[in-house]
């Protein structure tokens, strides 16, 4: 589903250069609910943007499905992006669009028709439980109803990898359980493969069936969760 | 009332001139204005289209212009305003200066309005796969419209203080008027007549700003 293979990142400024990723592959099969863990500047979230190519990498390849997208022109990458929905820590939410034309944004971005995407919108906002809410601002929502506002948004294409960047962060605990219980329900009823970044085991523990560590650009560990909680339960 | 007859010819038609001298040419200087504010913007580093060269280049052109004391631009395109209304005299040939005085200032408005928004947003769009005019038309520009309509009354107002030295080239105006019979024949009832008529105008203006960007906005 998603290759990575020998990926490098260096920031480049004035003051030198910053390895943020120091040859990293990573392979997600189908239907995975892959955890990336590390502390903050460990490289995680440079990690998940060459998944999307938000950031592209250095050196190194990225396949989704089989094709290389960095090797793709500028039109095919939007194309692919347009499977691979991603949420984030501060949900970045259009600030002036009610919640319903929020969600419609990326089937418009696609070329739906209006009554196809507001009928996808309406759907998708039963799937995040917030039929209620379609005409509010984002301003009026929680942060646990944001990021289901942010999760409808990133599904409405149907796309075939959810990415989080940090997904849960700016939540309580209370709303980040439900935030990864809908994430494991859309997992399973609908089969996105999904990427989480987290810097917390307890998100990991929770929704993750595989997940690797990250430290200082490198990849240190890797395989399934209950192996690698194993051995941090050792260590 | 005799006050009245005596001028009050003179101030309708100095409040007309002035009003059409100052929206003719917001209208027009965002024209040039916003795609200069927006590009200006969108060529920084780390923003959608990184160009160096570009965001160099237009910042150059946009502070020399800036720098140019209003008075000095007003006569200096004198030869170009010819070219363009075909006369350099009267409230149409001062929108040409205008315009050229208020392009770079409209630029700068538009870019720290477009500035204040969260990078994220930005980020989220093209994500889902916005190519980046999608991005500057359907986010940036939309997000930051209650900014903007607030640049956009102080551009207004800054203009009608600009209009007022139109009078130099024959443009008439509420601003010459209280140079010419205030200032310079001691017609101190006229001119404290064109102040007040200003500053309702300035207040209005402000006001509607203030009042039409809280009402768009989604944010609070």
């Amino acid at each position: 589903m998603i290759k990575i293979e020998n990926v490098t990142k260096i920031y480049s400024n004035k003051k030198g250069d910053f390895l943020a990723l120091d040859g990293v592959s990573l392979e997600v099969e189908k239907g995975d609910i892959y955890g990336v863990i590390g502390l903050s500047g460990a490289g995680k979230s440079t990690l998940v943007r060459c998944i999307n190519l938000l950031e592209r990498p250095t050196m190194g390849k990225v396949f989704i499905d089989g094709e290389e997208i960095t090797a793709m022109k500028k039109s095919e990458l939007r194309k692919v992006r347009q499977s691979l929905g991603m949420i984030f820590q501060d949900f970045n939410l259009l600030m002036q669009r009610n919640v319903i034309d929020n969600i419609r944004f990326p089937l418009e971005i696609a070329g739906v028709g209006k009554v196809e995407a507001k009928k996808r919108a309406l759907e998708l906002l039963n799937l995040v439980g917030l039929e209620d809410k379609s005409h509010s601002y984002p301003a009026q929502l929680s942060g646990g109803q944001k990021q289901r506002v942010a999760i409808a948004r990133a599904l409405a294409n149907n796309p075939k990898v959810l990415l989080c960047d940090e997904a849960t962060s700016a939540l309580d605990p209370v709303t980040t359980l439900s935030i990864l219980n809908l994430l494991k329900s859309i997992n399973q009823s609908m089969g996105v493969t999904i990427v989480i970044i987290t810097h917390e085991m307890k998100v990991v523990e929770t929704i993750c069936n595989k997940v690797a560590v990250i430290e200082s650009a490198n990849i240190v560990k890797n395989g399934l969760t209950k192996d690698i909680i194993g051995h941090f339960k050792e260590v | 009332m005799e006050f009245i007859n005596e001028f009050g010819g003179i101030l309708i038609k100095g409040t007309m001139e002035t009003l059409y001298m100052t929206f003719a040419s917001v209208l027009i200087s965002y024209l040039f204005g916003l795609p200069m504010g927006v590009l200006l913007v969108v060529t920084e580093d780390n923003h959608i289209m990184p160009s160096k060269t570009i965001n160099r280049i237009l910042g150059t052109i946009v502070n020399i212009t800036r720098s140019v004391p209003f008075i000095i631009l007003l006569i200096a395109v004198v030869p170009f305003t010819r070219m363009v209304v075909g006369t350099a005299i009267g409230s149409k040939a001062a929108v040409v200066p205008l315009v050229i005085g208020a392009t770079p200032f409209v630029a700068r408005m538009v870019e720290s309005s477009l500035k204040e928004l969260d990078k994220g947003i930005i980020e989220a769009a093209a994500s889902m796969g916005c190519s980046n005019m999608e991005i500057i038309y359907k986010v940036m520009i939309p997000e930051s419209m209650p900014s903007l309509t607030l640049g956009s009354s102080i551009t207004t107002i800054t203009l009608i203080g600009y209009s007022a030295m139109a009078g130099v080239i024959g443009a008439g105006g509420l601003g010459d008027l209280a140079i010419r019979y205030g200032y310079y024949r001691y017609e101190s009832e006229l001119m404290l007549v064109t102040i007040v008529i200003l500053v309702v105008i300035v207040q209005a203006i402000q006001f509607a700003g203030n009042h039409v960007s809280k009402k768009i906005n989604r944010l609070y």
